[in-house]
């Protein structure tokens, strides 16, 4: 629709690079979740280098929008895209997992700049994101509230508890990404519970559900874009993705869940990335 | 003392935290009152009365509660959260560790029907772990007010407080035994009745029956100490270190397992002192509940005053003769080196 092409092609650029970032540092650190780092690349470029208000400058701006990574386990990607937004140099990325670090191995408020809450403990991002968007509803605010849960997070009951929660009292000012990568630590995620229908799930639990392609930034971007309208409702947006995305070695392999790539084939990771 | 405990204005610490938050909430507009379904027995319905929109009801739901509650507290707004005392810190427990008390964020969790005084509903209702689970997590503070009075101080002093406070409540209704002209300080306990044979230290309901066991020790010639060691965490270590010197022998009281609490924190408190005084715990011994009157269940799971008297038959015997003063303290490396004079305790609370 009225996102320019260059600007797109200016975005997918940068995911491009915040990959290369996630395979280096976690390579580095010699562990971190790469797999479900890199499915949601596209979900963080589009938020952090379009959709949110914020001030890399000034973390604590008041009028920021805010951003919780309620699927804590893709820090790397996080802090890729942080980093390159500018809350703290690039060269920090190296000290990921590491004694004195502020990167932590989940993402950690009390550490990095630009963290609005720690997270990692599954199922718990979501609650913290209606209570945000409720604060600024009550103290009648406009910041925005987004979140980004994992798929195999949807398992964890408090979810759901804060699903009938954000509607009930009707949160609009919330948007929600569920990233779609149908893995999680013991396998995929049908195989290990079974969490479809998602759609119909969200629906019946009364919020405004789109479905998106998550690694298409332009259809991200266009899909916030038509969420905002006529906003009655909290929003999910169920985004399609690839574990491992970016890198055909590692996508949709589930040895790569919890573990970085061996060193040895970094170089050739990042030769595909630069590629695209 | 004997005016004060036969007082007649009987409340239970709930009642009084149902009205001290109408007060505190008609000061404060960034005072919001969360419950789980729990607003008669937690009392919160008395807030949602006067202030319904700053009242939210979260359902059965006390994990969103508690990750609503630390969401709220980062856009300004005073949070209370509120269930019983075993759901709120039981079922919620992870979410309070990980997502409120990492943070440090300034969320007060209220806990009502604390301990096996709960009554009637029985050992699943009755929680005896939470102390216990909340004093293990860094950067909580724990409160168990003993009276109506002091239980509206302390409410006032923890929405006062930058951080997380749990502050355990419990069902039976209970005479006066504070000093209600004294000041409620986190962290300072207050000393309800002088006495230098033996001290007992003790928390909630459980001060009432130290000051009833104290009255039957004094018709025997033996002068109780008791101390109303109302919070929990950061405990009163120079009130503690004065009670060993001075009487030689300890007694902790409390409506909560002997696993734990605050017998635990007292006995962690006291492990590396000099001459280390015979400490009895007066709880509940590591087993569940059942249903019962609570004064039926008081008496059958040891938390009467002649539990307490007991407990200072077996710790006198075993007091070393010699008197003597103030210890050092040495917990996690941090010592209590000032040595304060017996004066100055008169200041906190001492009648």
């Amino acid at each position: 629709m009225r996102h320019k092409v260059e600007i797109i092609k200016e975005l997918e650029r940068k995911a491009s690079i915040a990959r290369q970032e996630v395979v280096k540092m976690t390579s580095n650190a010699n562990s971190g979740h790469l797999g479900g780092s890199l499915s949601c690349i596209e979900i963080l470029v589009a938020l952090y280098f379009h959709q949110l208000k914020h001030d890399p400058k000034n973390p604590s701006w008041a009028k920021r929008d805010r951003f919780i990574l309620s699927k804590g386990h893709a820090a790397p990607a996080l802090y890729a895209i942080l980093a390159l937004r500018g809350y703290f140099p690039k060269e920090e990325l190296s000290s990921l997992r590491k004694i004195n670090s502020r990167l932590q191995g989940m993402p950690d408020n009390r550490k990095t700049p630009g963290v609005e809450v720690s997270t990692g403990s599954l199922g718990q991002g979501l609650s913290v994101a209606l209570g945000m968007a409720l604060g600024f509803k009550l103290a009648g605010r406009k910041n925005h509230v987004y979140a980004l849960l994992g798929d195999g997070e949807l398992d964890e009951g408090q979810i759901w508890e804060a699903a009938m929660f954000a509607s009930a009292r009707k949160i609009n000012n919330v948007t929600v990404f569920v990233d779609r990568n149908y893995g999680q630590n013991d396998g995929r995620t049908e195989e290990v519970l079974s969490i479809e229908p998602i759609v119909s799930k969200w629906l019946a639990c009364g919020w405004n559900v789109f479905e998106v392609n998550g690694h298409n930034i332009k259809e991200i971007l266009d899909v916030l874009d038509r969420s905002m309208e006529n906003r009655s409702k909290p929003t999910i947006l169920i985004a399609k993705t690839v574990k491992g995305k970016g890198i055909s070695f590692v996508e949709n392999k589930h040895e790569y869940h919890a573990r970085p790539l061996p060193r040895e084939l970094v170089n050739q990771a990042i030769a595909e990335l630069e590629k695209r | 003392m004997k005016d004060i405990i036969n007082s007649s204005q009987l409340m239970s610490t709930r009642d009084a935290f149902g009205e001290a938050l109408v007060e505190v909430g008609k000061e404060k507009k960034n005072v919001i009152v969360l419950t789980a379904d729990l607003s008669q027995a937690t009392r919160t319905f008395l807030f949602a009365r006067v202030f319904p929109e700053r009242f939210f009801n979260l359902g059965i739901c006390e994990q969103n509660m508690m990750g609503v509650a630390a969401g709220l507290a980062t856009t300004g707004f005073i949070p209370v959260a509120t269930s019983l005392a075993i759901f709120a810190t039981g079922r919620a427990y992870e979410q309070i560790r990980n997502t409120i008390a990492h943070s440090n964020f300034n969320v007060k969790i209220i806990g009502s029907h604390g301990g096996i005084s709960m009554g009637e509903d029985g050992s699943t209702h009755q929680s005896i772990e939470d102390i216990a689970l909340m004093r293990v997590i860094p950067n909580m503070t724990v409160i168990v007010p003993a009276d109506a009075p002091q239980t509206k101080k302390a409410v006032r002093a923890a929405i006062e407080y930058k951080g997380p406070v749990y502050i355990r409540l419990g069902r039976p209704k209970l005479p006066i035994v504070t000093d209600t002209k004294s000041k409620f300080v986190i962290g300072k306990a207050d000393v309800l009745r002088r006495g230098n044979d033996v001290s007992i230290v003790a928390c909630g309901v459980m001060v009432i029956q130290a000051l009833k066991a104290a009255d039957i020790l004094a018709s025997r010639g033996i002068n109780a100490r008791v101390i109303n060691m109302h919070t929990i965490k950061p405990l009163d270590l120079k009130i503690l270190s004065l009670a060993s010197g001075e009487t030689g022998a300890l007694i902790v009281a409390e409506d909560h397992s002997v696993i734990g609490g605050l017998g635990s924190a007292t006995l962690e408190a006291l492990a590396c002192i000099e001459n280390r005084p015979p400490v009895y715990q007066v709880g509940v011994y590591d087993v569940f509940g059942e249903s019962g009157d609570p004064n039926d269940l008081i008496e059958k799971y040891g938390l009467s005053p002649q539990s307490i008297v007991k407990g200072v038959e077996r710790v006198l015997p075993l007091k070393k003769r010699k008197k003597r003063r103030q210890n050092k303290m040495f917990i996690d490396g941090r010592s209590e080196e000032s040595v304060p004079t017996k004066n100055q305790t008169s200041g906190s609370g001492e009648k």
